[in-house]
């Protein structure tokens, strides 16, 4: 266990999470991750809506959608969705 | 004593009636509930007061006691005083909810009315079914009579609900036996119980906003209850559920002695009620309502001249350790009684943990196990002397074996 872990004294009653899990990094251990074609993106946000980790962002000031890897796990949904074939799963290596 | 000052109404309740008027008084936000013999009297009286106005409580009468369960925790997780009541098949259903909500922490207060489980289908008293929860992470207090029955109700929302404990509680009472007997009771005035109860009070946790909140699910300060914990932190949080339970050690006896201020009524020191103990050679340690028939076989036998002593364990959890070997420890040989039993097993749940108890002790009396009552069987005052003339036998000849069964066709 590594040292910075409370001790049973230092924390809430009953599993009471005493942060959010917004600072828990979920997207660390994906086998595929997506690869976007900008040629081919029309921006319709179809894959900002499929996410089902919501890790796909709209950035209207760039007119660009982007991904965030820190919860997305590469499940593949969005490539499989996306009407342009814009979005392909790649092994991070390639 | 100031029990002068609070004049009691003298009623004739049976068990269940006793524990249905106890909730009456304590002001409880919801009872959840399931109908099951011998506990239906509870449910049934209690539903009687909803009827007719006489309780602000929202009854719900749910599919199954796994429901019961489950909505009790989510009401006492909203901050509400919860109760429920079960037996037998009906708390085995429940099994997973007990450890869902003792881990929740929901100080939630059930009523056992100890029942045999199938099979064979038997529907009268024995502690099969609460024995079986012992592990449930519950507070489990059993008693002797139905005066007991209400005073431990009453007990058990402060139990519950105090700060440092904030677990569920068991009171425990032999089906039919109590559960359906009539009996005298000295009731305490309504107002009286609901200010000895008073309002329910949280523990402390720090949310996920970083903010230090009662603990208890409200929309000003929302929190997250029953998360997912990974094994970097479960074990953590059971040692906490330990640390309760030592806690409850404590409260269980200050409430005790609050209690008996108020009412006149204590039980021994809310975790065991000795009866001429202080100078027993043989003694017998029980239970629940046996302890009443055995407090007349002690009588008789000092008549006699024979040094017999009886233990009543009260509160089975948490287990008083101490209190067992402070108490037990001058004793030559005891019987320990259990009203269930563990196929397989050396001896029965009560047995193994008062022998393991004593261990510790340089000088510790032999421990002997008597499985008795299974199924609703009677122990007559005849049969449970004999466990005493076995005693006495065994003092001299120093020879016996661990386990018996008494009452049982042989």
């Amino acid at each position: 266990m590594s040292s910075k872990e409370k001790t049973w004294k230092e924390i809430s009653i009953a599993g009471v999470p005493s942060k959010s899990s917004i600072g828990f990094m979920t997207g660390d251990w994906k086998t595929y991750m997506p690869v976007r074609d900008l040629e081919k993106c029309t921006v319709c946000l179809t894959c900002v809506m499929f996410c089902p980790e919501g890790a796909i962002k709209y950035r209207p000031e760039m007119g660009k959608i982007e991904f965030d890897f820190s919860f997305c796990k590469g499940c593949g949904i969005c490539a499989n969705e996306c009407p342009t074939k814009a979005i392909t799963m790649k092994m991070p290596e390639e | 004593m100031t029990t002068q000052q609070i004049k009691q109404e003298i009623v004739a309740m049976n068990g269940d009636e006793a524990v249905a008027l106890a909730v009456k008084q304590c002001d409880v936000d919801v009872v959840a509930a399931y109908p099951i013999t011998p506990q239906t009297i509870i449910v049934e009286k209690f539903s009687e007061y909803v009827a007719n106005g006489e309780v602000q409580t929202e009854f719900v009468c749910t599919e199954s006691e796994h429901s019961a369960m489950t909505a009790c925790l989510a009401a006492a997780a909203t901050g509400a005083r919860t109760f429920t009541a079960s037996a037998s098949a009906g708390l085995a259903l429940m099994h997973e909810m007990l450890f869902v909500t003792s881990g929740s922490r929901a100080p939630v207060v059930m009523a056992v009315a100890n029942r045999a489980l199938s099979s064979p289908l038997n529907i009268h008293g024995d502690h099969s079914d609460s024995m079986a929860e012992r592990d449930s992470g519950w507070i489990q207090i059993y008693v002797e009579n139905a005066q007991e029955a209400y005073d431990s109700i009453i007990q058990a929302f402060r139990i519950a609900e105090d700060i440092e404990v904030s677990l569920p509680i068991i009171v425990g009472l032999d089906g039919f036996t109590i559960s359906h007997t009539l009996e005298r009771t000295d009731v305490l005035p309504e107002e009286t119980v609901k200010k000895f109860v008073g309002e329910r009070k949280f523990p402390m946790v720090l949310n996920h906003e970083g903010k230090t909140v009662p603990f208890k699910l409200d929309p000003e300060n929302p929190m997250l209850m029953g998360p997912n914990v990974s094994p970097n932190y479960y074990f953590e949080f059971k040692r906490q559920q330990e640390e309760a339970m030592r806690n409850a050690l404590k409260k269980i006896q200050e409430i005790n002695t609050e209690y008996a201020k108020l009412s006149g009524r204590s039980y021994g020191n809310g975790l065991v009620d000795a009866y001429k103990l202080d100078d027993a050679e043989i003694a017998i340690l029980v239970v629940g309502s046996t302890a009443g028939t055995l407090k007349v076989i002690v009588d008789q036998l000092r008549q006699e001249g024979v040094k017999a002593g009886l233990l009543r364990l009260r509160t089975f959890r948490p287990f008083p350790v101490e209190d067992l070997k402070n108490t037990l420890k001058n004793v030559k040989i005891l019987a320990v009684m259990d009203k269930s039993m563990s196929p397989g097993s050396l001896g029965a749940a009560v047995f193994n943990e008062v022998r393991n108890a004593l261990y510790d002790l340089k000088q510790r009396p032999t421990v002997v196990n008597y499985i008795f009552g299974l199924g609703g069987r009677d122990s007559s005052p005849r049969d449970l002397k004999r466990i005493y003339e076995d005693l006495i036998r065994l003092a001299k000849t120093g020879q016996t074996e661990s386990v018996h069964y008494l009452g049982l066709r042989e």
